[in-house]
């Protein structure tokens, strides 16, 4: 069917993307290659089971009485590089009266941005870098797209909650933060900015794939530097 | 009407007319939907106490866990002068020997197994008690002698484990308020009531039995009385203030503890009860707040000092001590009123002003209507202390009414008017191999169960296994049913519990309570069977199937895979269905738990290999809980897959333990908390039974394992209970720090 989903896995209880206990679906295979990605066995648009919407929302009313006060959450790979199934899945969701947040880098078609959008309630959007040079470099992405797509989710008046994985080395002064944040002043509809420090559990996950892992000499983000960077977020903003 | 000067302030009702202490609550009891901020911090005198408590304590672990014996006097309620921990500062006294944490020995369940306990801590049962107990039968003896081949060779090879044919049955709940609410001089009089007019019925042995039985608890009702008066204090009538509640009540449970060595002795359902002193007191200006939670510790701190004497084999299945203090709290009236009062949140504050610790195992009633305070209340003494558990009061108010308490972890009963044959369990993943191996042990090839053609073929196929299965589980309910009743017969008879049983209605409702272990060992292996390929290994020598070949995915439980989890299901119901038809005795209401305690180590370890893919003796998941690490779908997946197992089959209980490590709850504490509630609202509304929540890191158990000093208070839910980790066996630790913690991706 047309809107048949690649699905890499599902996770039944998520705290830690979007508002309250959600339920994250994890599509399979993303255009990017960021070279901190912790999710690597997600990239390859090749492997996934496949899933039509209307089955994975009977797996998803499974567990509606745990999401009152949450929701679900579409991530990946990416979850724009499947429009149609993740418009349609929230759709469906819409129905059924669950909250839906679309976890996205921000890189899609702009007909498969707006008919994604027009069923999320809430967009956490990676903002990795706020130069066009780094995301090239980093990313392998154009920012002006990710621009286009911020414009659109402003425009659609969604609410968004901005997320920035802080890499030691890449991302990690103060300036960046102060950058992040004037680059925001142009998005209002921004609820909260959060800040994931750089970790490596990754590593095991590059080794079994046989990819080397660019950032393996990286040190992880230290919590103090976290902290220092968090306080730099206004209070609406935390 | 009755009318007695310590009832001034109560409002009236039928509670004064007979013996109803539900009753009493529900005409005077405040319900309180604030939350915790009224709470006060312990006190110099507390601190100083817990100080006290504490450096016992530490003596206690340095002595290898047992502080000190008595072997020269057998325990019960006049045989210890008064003890004290600090007789000057106490405001609540009462010790089972006469010094703290020195435990007593209590033969009368089974002498050789009080010698062996002695033993095991570099002591000798004196010749004094070998000699009394020489002309006397224990319950120990009494099983012995009536026990058939089958009993025993199904003992011997763990087909059935952890039966109490050794030590007091436990799991009885007198409803200790009694004594608090109407004094021991009414319920004498009471029960000398029910003994007359159950004089003149005709003396079957039915009557005969009841008759003695009511001899003995008046006996006892009146020991408990003089123990109390070595102590200072008249029970004689009802309590006048909180404080003598409280000393009321806990004498009560003392003189069970003092009497019985049973391996659950629950508090039962005493904090909102004591609430009603407690506000009358400050209705009167004679308590303050800082006063009645000084009175709460006091009290928690008696109780958290409770012990029996327990030989090492019994530690290895109940490990850490326990004495399963289970006190139920909040819950929902049936006239839709929370049951939650301040003191219920005084109770579960003991675990901040006296650090965590497992006894008493507080055991939270939930339902989805209580105070949203209180739920966030539980949340936070959940995420800071894993002591407490939750069970589904909307899953068994309908059935028990709203004054039920809990049996050791999970099992409910009508305070006063219900008790229960407590029996252990079956190892279900046992009966699967032994149906293959026809009715032989895998491990010990011995016969155990009847004899029947082993399994045929190589490959094993789904519908001739469950053959086999229809073939064995009649056979194993019969003679778990028949051992049953030979333990509960000889108990009543010679180890019979006259302090509890005075504390209940003469005409009490008995279940019957029987358990299985290793229920998701079965489900896994079955599913195996029928989605994956299993290959029978044999042994060349005995024949026997020892091991399998596992090639292929199969659905595991724990995934909310209706093909996997309905295969648990009909397996639960098939077996709950045979223990149905056995005949028992008292005409006991057969119920059945899936609860493991600790016992899942043991049981592993004497179950050989099975065909999901686990290898001999590694132990086996517990309770109802899915293996450790086939959970692929996360947290609520699980939870899901445990919910579908019905209560209808499994009315004593289905014990769930959920690990999280905090990072994976959320990120600030206040989303914590929110999503613990999520989580427990969730689980419960599918009509799911009971949830032991920890929420902490696996490297935290790992650091407590290597360096046991730097955690005395570190405390974990296990199955069913809470223990301080460093109280389990390393094997026991190891187990729990292999099972599924469920973390962030």
């Amino acid at each position: 069917m047309a809107d048949t989903g690649y699905i890499h896995s599902f996770q039944s209880m998520g705290a830690v993307d979007g508002p309250g206990l959600r339920f994250v679906v994890f599509l399979q295979g993303c255009p990017s290659r960021c070279i901190y990605c912790h999710n690597p066995d997600t990239w390859e648009f090749s492997g996934g089971t496949p899933w039509e919407p209307a089955e994975v929302v009977r797996k998803i009313l499974r567990y509606r009485l745990y999401l009152k006060n949450g929701g679900v959450t579409v991530t990946g790979g990416e979850p724009l590089a499947q429009p149609g199934f993740v418009a349609e899945l929230f759709r469906l969701l819409h129905a059924e009266g669950i909250h839906t947040a679309l976890d996205t880098s921000g890189i899609g078609t702009p007909e498969g941005i707006q008919r994604v959008l027009r069923h999320t309630d809430l967009v956490l959007a990676d903002v990795k870098f706020c130069t066009e040079a780094a995301y090239r470099r980093y990313c392998a992405m154009d920012f002006g797209k990710v621009c286009r797509f911020l414009d659109a989710v402003r425009d659609a008046a969604i609410p968004m909650w901005v997320r920035r994985v802080v890499v030691p080395g890449l991302n990690d002064t103060p300036e960046d933060i102060h950058a992040l944040l004037s680059f925001l002043t142009a998005y209002p509809n921004t609820q909260k900015v959060e800040l994931l420090p750089f970790r490596k559990l990754c590593l095991e996950k590059y080794e079994s794939l046989g990819i080397p892992f660019p950032l393996r000499d990286t040190p992880e983000l230290s919590e103090s530097v976290l902290s220092m960077l968090s306080a730099m977020l206004p209070p609406h903003l935390r | 009407m009755m009318r007695t000067a310590q009832w001034e302030g109560f409002r009236s009702g039928k509670w004064q007319e007979t013996i109803d202490v539900r009753d009493f609550i529900q005409q005077n009891y405040t319900p309180y939907e604030g939350g915790g901020e009224f709470l006060a911090a312990p006190t110099d005198r507390t601190q100083k106490l817990l100080h006290k408590l504490e450096n016992l304590l530490a003596l206690e672990r340095e002595f290898g866990g047992v502080l000190d014996i008595d072997t020269n006097t057998v325990t019960s309620l006049l045989n210890y002068k008064p003890g004290y921990l600090d007789r000057e500062n106490e405001l609540i006294v009462g010790l089972q020997t006469d010094r703290p944490l020195k435990r007593g020995v209590n033969p009368f369940g089974g002498l050789r197994m009080t010698r062996d306990a002695c033993r095991a801590y570099g002591y000798e049962l004196s010749r004094k008690v070998e000699d009394e107990f020489q002309y006397r039968t224990t319950h120990n003896d009494g099983v012995f002698r009536a026990y058939n081949q089958e009993t025993r060779a199904a003992r011997h090879c763990g087909l059935i484990t952890g039966l109490p044919d050794a030590y007091g049955r436990g799991r009885i709940i007198g409803d200790y308020r009694r004594v608090a609410l109407y004094g021991i001089d009414r319920l004498i009089a009471e029960k000398q009531r029910d003994k007359d007019s159950l004089g003149l019925e005709d003396m079957d042995v039915d009557h005969i039995r009841q008759q003695e039985e009511l001899y003995q608890q008046i006996n006892f009702l009146g020991k408990l009385r003089d123990m109390a008066a070595m102590y200072g204090f008249d029970i004689t009538k009802p309590a006048e203030t909180a404080q003598e509640a409280i000393q009321w009540l806990y004498f009560a449970y003392l003189g069970a503890i003092k009497e019985q060595n049973g391996a659950a002795m629950s508090l039962g359902r005493v904090s909102t009860f004591l609430d009603i002193y407690i506000e009358r007191d400050f209705r009167a200006g004679r308590l303050t707040e800082e006063q009645a939670q000084e009175l709460m510790d006091d009290f928690v701190m008696k109780l958290r000092m409770a012990r029996h004497l327990r030989t090492p084999e019994y530690n290895e299945l109940f490990g850490g001590d326990p004495m399963w203090i289970t006190e139920a709290l909040g819950g929902m009236g049936e006239d839709g009123r929370t049951l939650v009062t301040r003191n219920t949140f005084r109770m579960l504050h003991t675990l901040y002003n006296l650090k965590p610790s497992a006894e008493p195992n507080l055991t939270v009633l939930w339902s989805q209507s209580l105070p949203e305070a209180f739920k966030q209340f539980c949340a936070k003494v959940s995420c800071d202390t894993d002591a407490i558990q939750y069970e589904n009061d909307d899953l068994m108010r309908p059935q028990f009414g709203d004054d039920y308490a809990i049996a050791c972890c999970v099992s409910a009963m009508k305070v006063g008017k219900q008790m229960q044959f407590f029996g252990a369990r079956a190892n279900l993943a046992k009966l699967l191999l032994m149906s293959l191996n026809g009715g032989r042990d895998e491990k010990q090839n011995i016969q155990v169960g009847p004899v029947h053609e082993p399994y045929q073929g190589e490959y094993l196929e789904y519908d001739k296994v469950l053959e086999l299965l229809d073939f064995y589980r009649p056979w194993l309910a019969r003679m778990y049913a028949n051992t049953m009743n030979v333990i509960h017969y000889m108990h009543d008879k010679y180890a019979y519990e006259k302090t509890q049983m005075a504390l209940h209605d003469t005409d009490v409702h008995r279940f019957m309570a029987f358990g299985v272990a290793g229920m998701s060992v079965l489900a896994d292996s079955l599913s195996a069977i029928r989605y994956a390929r299993v290959r029978c290994i044999r042994d060349e020598e005995t024949g026997l199937i020892t091991d399998y070949e596992v090639t292929g995915e199969y659905p595991a439980f724990g995934n909310d895979d209706d093909r996997v989890d309905s295969i648990a299901c009909e397996q639960v119901e098939a077996f709950y269905r045979e223990l149905a038809k056995q005949k028992l005795y008292r005409n006991a209401e057969p119920t059945l738990s899936i609860l493991t305690i600790t016992s899942n180590v043991v049981y592993g370890k004497k179950t050989g290999a099975t065909p999901d893919g686990r290898k001999a003796g590694e132990p086996f998941a517990p309770g109802a809980n899915p293996m450790h690490g086939r959970e692929k779908n996360g947290a609520l997946a699980s939870l899901n897959s445990v919910a579908k197992l019905s209560y209808r089959y499994c009315k004593d209980g289905i014990s769930n333990t959920f690990s999280i490590v905090p990072q994976a709850l959320g990120k600030t504490e206040p989303e914590r908390l929110t999503n613990l509630i999520s989580i427990l609202d969730g689980y419960f509304g599918q009509m799911a039974h009971h949830l032991n929540v920890n929420v902490l890191n696996r490297e935290t158990l790992i650091d407590a394992y290597h360096n046991p000093e730097k955690y005395p208070n570190l405390t974990i839910r296990v199955s069913g209970y809470a223990v301080n980790f460093y109280k389990l066996t390393r094997e026991q630790q190891r187990e729990v720090i292999s099972r599924t913690f469920h973390e962030v991706l």
